[in-house]
C-alpha cells in the first residue's frame, strides 16, 4: 500500500508516538508545534502551540486525554489533547532544555529530564500529576542528579519501580524510582544512545545508538540479549507488537550527507528478525536520516519521522503477515503436535 | 675553600680569582675530550697501490709520474711527491707497481672506484687497491679451509596453494592495519589463510605468477610465501615506493625517491635485485624530470603509483631489461640479466625516441619517432640482440602515437592521431600482424571527431575495445582483427559494434577473453556493464556506488569491484560478481583499502589435454557441483540448528516474562484503576456509526429531458 505522507512540520522530526489505542499519532519536531494526526488517514487534528523552541520529546497518557511535551526552551508542558489547550507548565530554573518526558504507568506521575548545560548537571525530575488540574502543583516528588554524561532518553520501568536512562556516552542506567538511587549501569554502546523503546510487557527493551548498533536488553538484569548492526548511525528502534521483529532507522549524519548520494545515504527503515538477528527487509522513502520510528499498537502499520520534516505512515502488505522463516514454520508445526 | 659549591661571591677581583686555589684534576673532562678528539689517520687510509703499471727505467720515470698524476688527479689532490715507485736495485727497472699518497682517505676511496680496471694502454690494465687492504689480503692464510657445509633445510613449496582440493583461488585484502590472505568461497564467507596486523606499511602486491606476497615498508620491501607465510627475502631500499617483478619472478626492480649514493657521489633511485640471493645487482639513476613525485606532493594517496612505471621494461623471458632515454639524444639501453651489463656495451641510439614496448612473446622491441624535418614519423620493430630491423612503417601528419601489444604478441596496435583541420584530429589504428609473412599492416579509420581515452585488447584474443568521447557523448567501440583469408573481402580489421554509453571510463577484460566489464570508476557513479563479445551484447548491468577498483580473478569466473579507503571516505568494501553480472556477495569492510587476487602460473596442460577436458567438461563439473551442494547443505544445516536453538531460548524467555507479567496483574490494576489488558481484549467495544449530512449548497435547475 502506498504510504501516507504527513506534511505538517517545517523542520526535522524529533519524536513520534501512537496513543495506546493507535487511532492517534503524535509528533514533535524542531519547529515549535507538536501535532496530532489521525493514524488511519493522516489527517491533522491540530497542533499544540506554546513552546518557544525545538520540542525534543513527548508522551501521551494511557487514556489519550493528556499530552506531555518537553522542549529546548526549558519547558515541560501538560496539554489537553481534545482541545489543544495548555493545562500546566513546569519550567527549569536556568531554562535548561528538557530532553525527555514520560508518563508513568497509570498516569499519576511523570518524569522530565533536563540537559547538562552551562555548568548545570543533567537532572531527572519526578512530578505528581493531579487528576483535577486545579490542584496541580509545580513541585517535584524527587530530583535525581545524573553524574557523568547526560541522559538522552528516559523511560519508566515496569510498574513504575524503576527508571531507565540512556546516555550520550553509550551508557544505559537503571534507577530506583522511589529512592532515586542508581541500581545498575552498563556501557554496551560506544557512542550516544539515541532511543530506547520497551516491549509490550516492559520486560525487555531495544536501544538505538550512533555506534551503528542496536541491542535488545533484559530490563531487569540489563543483560544484552540480541544485537543488530547497520552500516550507519541508528537513531531509532522499535519492537513489533505482532511478530518477533524489530525495525531500525537512521542514516548518515546530516553533516555528512553531502558526501554520499541519496540512494547511498541509507535513509531506509530496516527490518530484522528479532530472534535470528537477520535483516529481512527495507522500506525506502525518506530523503534524510530517519530520526524516530514507532510501530502501531496493533503491529499492522508503522510511522517514521525524518530529518526531511516528513512523517510517513506505512501499512504492511498482505504478504508481510504470511512471511516466516522456514525454521519458524517447522518449529511451530512441531510444537503444535 | 671549596670551589665545588659554586659560591664565588666573596671573590671581588680577577686577581683573587686567579690566585684562588683550584684543583684541575678534580674535574672530569673525558666527555669533552671525546667530543673534540682529533682523528689522526694512523694507518695508510689515504694511500693506494696501483698494479700493472708499465715497467720503466729511471729515465722514463718522470714522464710516467706526470701522466699518472694527471690521471689520478680526478679522484682528488695528491700529496706533493706523493707517488712512489719501488725499483729493482739490480736492474734499475721499476717493479710494475707504485704507491700514491692522496691528501684525504676519501680521495683514495674514489680513486679505487674510478681506476680499478682502467685500461692505461694496450697491454696494461690497472688494478687499484687501498694500501690498507693489502694488509688484509696478506693476512689471508695460504691454506684453503673449506667452509662448513650448511645443513639442508627443506623449504616450503611456494605453489602449495594450487593443490587446494577444491581448486579455490586466494586473494589478499588490506583493511585498516590488517593484511589478510583468504580463500575465495564465492557467496560464502571466505576462509582466512593468514592475517597479520601491520604486515605492510603501505600496500601489498603479488608477484606475477603468484609465488610471493610483497609488503612495502619504510626500510624496503619483503616477500612472503609458502604455507606458513614465512619471510622469503627482504630487500633494503629506504622509503621504497614502487616494485616491479621480472615475468619469471627471479628479479625485482625497486624505486624510491630517497637515493642510494654511489661511492662517486651519484644519486641512484632504481635498484635491480636478484630474488633468490637477495643481492642488489645494480643501481641506476633516474632522470629527475621523469621521476614520479614523492608522496607528499601527490596529495597523500598511499596506494601504488602507476605513473611512468615501470621505467625498466622486461623482455617476455626475463633475459633482458630495457629502459629508454627520450628526446633528441634518445636511446634504448638494454641490459642482460643477471650480469646487468649493457648489451653489446652500447645503447641503441634513436633520435627523438618517444616510446617503446617489448613484444610480450618475442625478442622484438617496437618504438616510434615523430616527424622531424623531412623525415616522416615512423614505427619501427627491431629484433634483439641482432638489432635487425624487422618492419618499419612511415606515418604522415602525426601528432601522437600509442603502442599496444596484444597479450599473445600476435598483433601490435598503433593508435595514430593526425591533425585533419586546425581544430579537428582524426584517429586511425594500424594493426601489425606479427604472425604473417612480411608483417602486413591493417589500417582502420576511426570515427572522426572522437576523443579516445582507452584502448584495451582482449587477452589472447583478436578483439579490442575503444572508449571515445565526442562532445558530451561517450561511446564504446569493439574492433575485430579478421583471420588471414584468401578472399580479400574478409581480411583486415572490422568495426564490430559501437554503442553509446553513459558514465563509463574503464574497460576491464576477463583474463580468459570473450567477456569484459565496462565501468565508471574513480570519480564516476560506479555503473557496471557486463558484456559478452561473442554476440556483442550486455548480459547484465550493475552498480557499485563510488567504486574505485575492478579485479578479475585469474580464472575469469569472478569480478570484484571495490571502494578503497585510499580514495573514498565512506562505504568502503567490495562486491563479488560472477562474470555474467550476478552479485554473489557484498561486504562492507571498515577501513577497506585493497583487494588483490593471487595470480596463477600458466597451466602445465598441453593444448590437447585442455581440449580433452573441455570436451568432457560435464564429467568433471559433476564432482564440483556435488562439492558445492554439500558445502551449501552443510552451511544451511548449521544455520538451521542455530536458529532452532535461538527460537527455543527466546520462547523460554517470553514464557518467563508472561509469568512475571501475570503475577503483577493486581498491582497493575491498582496503578491504572482498571485492567488495561481486559479493556483491550474485550469484545464488547461499542462501535458507533454516525452519519452527518451537511448541505453545502443548493441550486435549482430546470431539467429538459426527452
Amino acid at each position: 500500500m502506498r504510504p501516507i505522507l504527513l506534511h505538517g512540520h517545517t523542520r526535522s522530526l524529533t519524536k513520534i508516538k501512537y496513543n495506546s489505542d493507535g487511532d492517534l499519532l503524535f509528533s514533535a519536531s524542531k519547529d515549535k508545534s507538536p501535532s496530532v494526526w489521525y493514524s488511519h488517514n493522516g489527517e491533522r487534528l491540530g497542533t499544540f502551540e506554546g513552546h518557544g523552541g525545538t520540542v525534543w520529546d513527548l508522551d501521551v497518557s494511557y487514556d489519550s486525554n493528556r499530552l506531555l511535551t518537553g522542549g529546548a526552551d526549558g519547558a515541560c508542558i501538560l496539554w489537553n489533547v481534545s482541545n489543544g489547550k495548555e493545562l500546566f507548565r513546569w519550567t527549569t530554573e536556568t531554562q535548561n532544555a528538557v530532553r525527555a518526558v514520560a508518563f508513568a504507568e497509570g498516569d499519576r506521575k511523570a518524569l522530565y529530564v533536563t540537559d547538562k548545560t552551562m555548568g548545570q548537571s543533567c537532572e531527572i525530575f519526578i512530578v505528581e500529576i493531579s487528576e483535577n488540574i486545579a490542584q496541580q502543583t509545580s513541585g517535584h516528588l524527587k530530583r535525581i542528579v545524573v553524574q557523568g554524561d547526560r541522559a538522552t532518553v528516559a523511560l519508566w520501568g515496569k510498574l513504575n519501580k524503576t527508571i531507565l536512562t540512556g546516555h550520550s556516552d553509550g551508557t544505559i542506567s537503571l534507577w530506583n524510582a522511589e529512592t532515586g538511587k542508581l541500581l545498575k549501569s552498563i556501557k554496551p554502546h560506544t557512542k550516544l544512545v539515541q532511543d530506547i523503546q520497551f516491549s509490550k510487557d516492559r520486560e525487555f527493551f531495544i536501544t538505538a545508538s550512533k555506534d551503528q548498533s542496536s541491542l535488545i536488553i533484559d530490563a531487569t538484569t540489563l543483560e544484552v540479549m540480541k544485537q543488530y548492526t547497520a552500516d550507519c548511525p541508528i537513531n531509532s528502534a522499535s519492537i513489533s507488537p505482532l511478530f518477533p521483529q524489530i525495525m531500525l532507522g537512521g542514516g548518515q549524519d546530516a553533516m555528512n550527507v553531502t558526501t554520499t548520494s541519496a540512494r547511498q545515504g541509507k535513509f531506509e527503515v530496516r527490518f530484522f528478525h528479532l530472534v535470528f538477528e537477520e535483516e529481512i527487509g527495507r522500506v525506502k522513502g525518506h530523503f534524510g536520516p530517519i530520526n524516530t520510528l514507532a510501530f502501531h499498537p496493533n503491529g499492522k502499520s508503522f510511522a517514521s519521522g525524518g530529518e526531511d520534516g516528513f512523517v510517513r505512515l506505512h501499512f504492511f502488505d498482505e504478504d508481510y503477515f504470511s512471511f516466516k522463516f522456514p525454521e519458524e514454520l517447522t518449529f511451530e508445526m512441531n510444537s503444535d503436535e | 675553600m671549596a670551589v665545588g659549591n659554586n659560591d664565588l661571591s666573596h671573590l671581588t677581583t680577577i686577581e683573587d680569582l686567579e690566585n684562588a686555589e683550584f684543583d684541575e684534576s678534580s674535574i672530569d673532562f673525558s666527555d669533552i675530550e671525546a667530543k673534540f678528539a682529533v682523528n689522526v689517520p694512523t694507518g695508510f687510509a689515504h694511500v693506494i697501490v696501483v698494479d700493472n703499471v708499465p715497467i720503466v727505467d729511471q729515465a722514463k720515470e718522470e714522464k710516467l709520474f706526470r701522466v699518472i698524476a694527471k690521471l689520478f688527479k680526478e679522484a682528488g689532490a695528491i700529496q706533493p711527491d706523493g707517488i712512489h715507485m719501488p725499483r729493482d736495485p739490480k736492474t734499475g727497472m721499476s717493479k710494475g707497481y707504485l704507491f700514491i699518497e692522496f691528501e684525504t682517505p676519501e680521495s683514495a676511496d674514489k680513486a679505487v672506484v674510478l681506476f680499478s680496471g682502467h685500461r692505461f694502454d694496450k697491454t696494461h690494465t690497472f688494478s687499484v687497491a687501498k694500501f690498507d687492504s693489502v694488509e688484509t689480503y696478506t693476512s689471508i692464510p695460504d691454506e684453503f679451509v673449506a667452509p662448513a657445509e650448511e645443513t639442508f633445510e627443506p623449504k616450503e613449496h611456494l605453489l602449495s596453494w594450487l593443490t587446494d582440493p577444491r581448486a579455490r583461488d586466494q586473494f589478499a585484502m588490506v583493511k585498516g592495519e590488517e593484511v589478510g590472505v583468504y580463500w575465495n568461497n564465492k557467496a560464502e564467507v571466505p576462509d582466512r589463510a593468514e592475517a597479520r596486523t601491520h604486515w605492510t606499511d603501505a600496500y601489498v602486491a603479488w608477484s606475477p605468477l603468484g609465488r610471493y606476497l610483497v609488503t612495502v615498508h619504510k626500510q624496503g620491501i619483503a616477500i612472503w610465501g609458502g604455507q606458513s607465510w614465512k619471510k622469503i627475502m627482504r630487500f633494503s631500499h629506504p622509503n621504497v615506493k614502487l616494485v616491479d617483478f621480472s615475468p619469471n619472478e627471479l628479479y625485482l626492480v625497486t624505486w624510491s625517491h630517497e637515493p642510494f649514493v654511489t661511492p662517486d657521489g651519484q644519486h641512484h633511485h632504481l635498484a635491480v635485485w636478484d630474488i633468490e640471493s637477495g643481492e642488489r645487482l645494480r643501481t641506476f639513476p633516474t632522470d629527475p624530470s621523469t621521476m614520479p613525485q614523492p608522496e607528499a606532493q601527490r596529495g597523500g594517496v598511499a596506494g601504488p603509483v602507476r605513473f611512468g612505471w615501470p621505467i625498466f621494461k622486461w623482455s617476455f623471458d626475463s633475459k633482458f631489461i630495457a629502459r629508454m632515454t627520450p628526446g633528441a639524444q634518445g636511446a634504448i639501453s638494454i641490459y642482460e640479466v643477471p650480469g646487468m651489463g649493457l648489451l653489446d656495451k652500447k645503447s641503441i641510439k634513436i633520435e627523438n625516441l618517444q616510446h617503446f614496448e617489448w613484444s610480450p612473446t618475442e625478442h622484438i622491441i617496437s618504438y616510434w619517432t615523430p616527424e622531424s624535418g623531412n623525415i616522416p614519423a615512423r614505427v619501427t620493430l627491431i629484433r634483439i640482440p641482432t638489432r635487425e630491423i624487422v618492419r618499419t612503417k612511415n606515418l604522415f601528419g602525426v601528432i601522437d602515437c600509442k603502442l599496444a601489444w596484444q597479450s599473445a604478441g600476435e598483433f601490435l596496435l598503433v593508435r595514430v592521431d593526425r591533425l585533419k583541420s586546425k581544430k579537428q584530429t582524426v584517429t586511425s589504428f594500424e594493426i601489425f600482424r606479427m604472425r604473417e609473412k612480411d608483417i602486413p599492416v591493417d589500417v582502420v579509420e576511426h570515427k572522426a571527431g572522437e576523443d579516445i581515452s582507452t584502448i584495451s585488447w582482449e587477452p589472447s584474443g583478436a578483439r579490442f575495445a575503444i572508449l571515445g568521447a565526442e562532445a558530451q557523448k561517450t561511446s564504446v567501440s569493439f574492433y575485430q582483427v579478421q583471420p588471414p583469408s584468401t578472399s580479400s573481402a574478409n581480411t583486415g580489421t572490422k568495426l564490430l559494434k559501437t554503442q553509446e554509453t553513459k558514465g563509463i571510463n574503464t574497460v576491464s577484460w576477463s583474463p580468459k577473453g570473450r567477456f569484459c566489464v565496462l565501468a565508471g570508476i574513480r570519480g564516476m557513479q560506479g555503473d557496471l556493464q557486463f558484456w559478452d563479445l561473442d554476440d556483442q551484447s550486455i548480459m547484465a548491468t550493475g552498480e557499485h556506488y563510488t567504486c574505485t577498483d575492478i579485479d578479475w580473478d585469474p580464472t575469469g569466473r569472478y569480478v570484484v569491484t571495490s571502494v578503497s579507503a585510499w580514495r573514498a571516505q565512506s562505504d568502503t568494501g567490495f562486491i563479488m560478481w560472477t562474470f555474467t553480472g550476478q552479485q554473489l556477495t557484498k561486504q562492507n569492510v571498515l577501513g577497506f583499502k585493497q583487494f588483490v587476487w593471487r595470480p596463477r602460473p600458466p597451466t602445465l596442460l598441453t593444448p590437447a589435454m585442455q581440449k580433452k577436458i573441455r570436451k568432457n567438461l560435464k564429467d568433471y563439473s559433476k564432482d564440483f557441483e556435488l562439492q558445492d551442494a554439500a558445502e551449501t547443505n552443510k552451511a544451511s544445516q548449521e544455520v538451521q540448528e542455530k536458529r532452532f536453538s535461538q527460537i527455543r531460548e527466546w520462547r523460554d524467555f517470553l514464557a518467563d516474562n508472561q509469568a512475571k507479567y501475570d503475577q503483577d496483574r493486581t498491582e497493575r490494576i491498582k496503578l491504572y484503576g482498571f485492567d488495561p489488558d481486559a479493556k483491550r481484549n474485550a469484545q464488547d467495544i461499542e462501535e458507533l456509526e454516525e452519519w452527518i449530512e451537511e448541505i453545502v449548497d443548493e441550486t435549482e435547475e430546470v431539467y429538459r429531458g426527452d
